[in-house]
This record gives structure tokens, sequence and C-alpha cells, in this order.
């Protein structure tokens, strides 16, 4: 009961909504690294997915890559590019960026892979070029599956901003460290909801944008991520 | 590649690490031994969760999909957030540890269950087979490697994770990583990172074998 009681305690306190450390400006930043990471690992993933699905050739190779990639402890990586790129924003994103590849380049690869062979002859009987046929063809029918892992990775992305804290940055995980310095379990206890809170909404958002950009003849039919099992990577 | 080895001898201190064998050690152990608690609880518990909705398939959506909503509490929230309930005690890194391999080991059990061709089934039926000698002699057995593939899931995801616990006090192999921190000192993280990824790709392998062995029927396809 204590405890209930301190955690609404702080979140009724004033003092914690407004300024530099008030709820909206964490929120802000948080999302900000969250938001580059995010576009950053969908610029790379995402290209070479459709590339490697497209021609077929070394996917395999990359996927298990990328899926070695999840055994990649991401604390250790946001402190050794710490200690090798000093303070700024480059640790946090780097380490989240490797974090959120393997779902998105995965997830791309699997869906372009497994696009009806006949879809693809009857788009080159058309007359489609080789570019034609990724733009028009392969890149709308794999889309809800891209987007799947788009989710999955912003999820957990979202999840891992909070060690944004443990390097000088700002972020939710500010509260979570400054309240597990000073021994203040409330705030810390707030700063996770808050965490989760957020978590829930990006994966709510990112669903509805998955609709949005589904090709309207696919939305009746959209198929579930057949990878999500494998997709549930670490939550750091 | 003599240039190769120069730099890596320059960024790491083999002879930190020499002199840190018994770190090397005792991080190990515990991590293992975190691993394997959650993981083995974690299974103790999922798979007669998992049992109940094959056996009654309305859970099926209220059960993953509270499952879902868990897995998006970040974990160092949970590892933290539990500390005023669970003190500082083994209980308060295993507790997290155990609620995510849930996730995982649930849905894939019961995916694996559900992935048994319903002919075969009904075969097992038409042959006079009881609910539970179909269960344990024709759906567990052929439920077998997504049901391992499932844990080799948990595994990896739960090795990566004990890393974080370093934390609130514990850590395994994480620890190295925070020691390197404070000193500035890149040889601990990197000789962490790499324990990490070492351990997860052991345990995946080692239970790609046991998959093998418990699996012989398949051996002979691909």
């Amino acid at each position: 009961m204590n405890v209930l009681g301190g955690i609404l305690a702080w979140f009724a306190d004033p003092t914690h909504w407004s300024g530099a450390d008030g709820v909206p400006v964490r929120v802000a930043e948080h999302l900000g690294y969250c938001l580059l990471a995010t576009a950053v690992a969908t610029l790379i993933a995402l290209p070479l997915g459709v590339i490697l699905g497209h021609t077929g050739k070394g996917g395999s190779l990359a996927i298990n890559v990328s899926n070695a990639g999840r055994a990649i402890p991401t604390f250790g990586i946001v402190l050794l590019a710490f200690l090798v790129a000093g303070a700024g924003l480059l640790p946090i994103t780097v380490a989240l960026v490797l974090l959120a590849i393997p779902p998105i380049l995965t997830n791309t690869y699997v869906a372009v892979r497994g696009i009806d062979r006949e879809l693809r002859d009857a788009a080159e009987g058309m007359g489609m070029y080789g570019w034609q046929v990724v733009r028009q063809l392969e890149v709308p029918m794999a889309m809800p599956l891209i987007m799947a892992g788009v989710r999955t990775s912003a999820v957990q992305v979202v999840a891992t901003a909070t060690l944004a804290a443990y390097v000088t940055l700002g972020g939710l995980g500010r509260y979570i460290f400054d309240g597990l310095g000073q021994r203040v379990y409330a705030e810390v206890a707030a700063g996770a909801i808050l965490v989760a809170i957020l978590a829930l909404a990006v994966e709510f958002g990112l669903s509805k944008l998955q609709t949005a950009v589904t090709a309207r003849g696919l939305r009746s039919t959209q198929r579930d991520d057949p990878l999500a099992a494998k997709a549930t990577a670490a939550p750091a | 590649m003599i240039h190769a080895a120069g730099v890596v001898a320059q960024v790491v201190d083999t002879e930190w690490i020499g002199r840190h064998l018994d770190d090397v050690r005792t991080y190990t152990l515990e991590h293992l031994l975190l691993t394997g608690l959650a993981v083995g609880i974690g299974f103790v518990v999922a798979f007669p969760v998992a049992l109940l909705v094959q056996r009654y398939p309305r859970l099926y959506g209220p059960v993953l999909g509270l499952a879902g909503v868990l897995f998006t509490i970040p974990s160092l929230a949970l590892f933290v957030g539990i500390i005023p309930f669970t003190g500082i005690g083994i209980a308060t890194p295993l507790t997290p540890l155990v609620v995510y391999t849930l996730l995982i080991l649930v849905r894939n059990t019961v995916e694996g269950l559900r992935s048994v061709p319903s002919d075969v089934v009904e075969a097992a039926e038409a042959m006079g087979y009881s609910r539970r000698r179909r269960l344990l002699r024709v759906e567990l057995p052929l439920a077998t490697p997504v049901i391992i593939a499932g844990l080799r899931i948990a595994t990896v995801s739960t090795i990566g994770l004990v890393t974080i616990t370093v934390l609130i006090g514990w850590g395994g192999v994480g620890r190295f990583f925070l020691d390197g921190f404070a000193r500035r000192f890149a040889t601990p993280l990197l000789l962490g990172i790499a324990l990490s990824v070492l351990l997860s790709v052991v345990a995946d392998f080692s239970l790609l074998a046991l998959q093998r062995l418990a699996t012989p029927w398949a051996r002979g396809r691909r």
C-alpha cells in the first residue's frame, strides 16, 4: 500500500509535470531517441531485406547473422560505444539500431521471399522491369509483415532507450536511474510505468499505421506475423 | 592478419584477462545459474498453462493477449520496479526473467501442440487412445521441435537479459560491463560482450542437439 501510495503521490505532484525534468520533456526526449534509431534501422534493414528477398541470394546467411545479432547484450554495446565515442547521441543510437535491425530484416526478407511465384510471373508477363516488380508488387505485398517487424523493433527500442540515461542523456530512464541512485523507489516505479505506457502507445500507434500503409486489397486478409514467436527477442 | 592481431592486442589487454580468470569462472557460473533457474521455472509453469489453453481453446486469446502486454514492460523497469516487493535476494533478478520466459514458452508450446496435424490426432483417437495417452504418445512428441524452438528463444533472450541485472547487483558476465565502464577500460566490456554472445551460441547449439536427440524420427529428413 505504501509503495502504491508513493507512486500515486509522485504522479500527483505538479512539479513532476513541468520544466526540463518534467514528464512531457522526458517523454519527448525518449521518443526522439527511439524515432532516430528506428528510422536508421529501417533505412538499413528494409532495402537490404528487399534486395535479399528479391534476388534470393545470400538470404539465409543474412538471416542467420541477423538472428545471432539478437544475442548481443545491448547494455554492453551502449557502454562500449560510450567509451569509444564519448557523450552524445551516438552510443545509444548505435546500440538501439543494432537491436532494431534483426526483426525488420528478417521479416522483410521472409515476406518478399514468400510472395507467390505466380504473382511475380504475372507481373513480369505484364512487362514490368525488375525494379517495377519490387516497387509495385513485392513491397506492397510484403508491407504487413514488414510493419510487424518495425513494430516489434520499435517496442523493444522504446523499452531499451531507458539505458540512454545511463550514459548522460535524458529520456524516461532518467527517473529510473535517478530514483535508483537516491533510493526513491516511487520515482523508479513511476519511470517504469511511463515507459510501459509509452511502449503500449507506440505498439498501438504503429498497428494503426500498419493498417494505413497496407494496400486496401490486402487489409481484410491481413496475415499475422508468422515469425512472431521468433521475432520476440530479448526485451532489454 | 598480423596487423589485425596487433590491433586486437592494443585494444584488448590480454594480460588483464589472464589475471581475472577467476572472475570469468564465477560470473559465468552465476550467469548459467540465473539462466537455468529462469528457463527451468518458466518451463515448469508454462507447460501446464499451455496444456490448459490447448484443452480449453477459448483461453487462447486472453492468455496470449496478456502475455503480449506483459512483454512490452521494459526489463530494466521490471527489475528495478520489483525491488520494494522482493528485496535484494535472488528473487529480484529471477522474477522478471521467469516472466519473460513464460511469454515465449507458453506461446511456443501452444503453437507446437496446435501444429500437430488433426488427421494424426483423429487416427490416434480411432485407435482407442485415451486423451492422456494421445497427449503423451502422439501430440507431445510431434510438438517437441516447436517446444524446443521456444526453449531456444527463451534461453538466448534470458542470457541477454541477465547482463542487465548488473544494475540491481547481479549480472553474471554483465558484471564486467560496470567494471569496464567505471574505469573507462574497454577490455572488461569487450570480454563481457564476448562471453555473453558465446554463452548464447553454446546454449542454442546444445538445445538444438537436445532436439535432435529427442526426435530421432526426424533425423533422416533434412
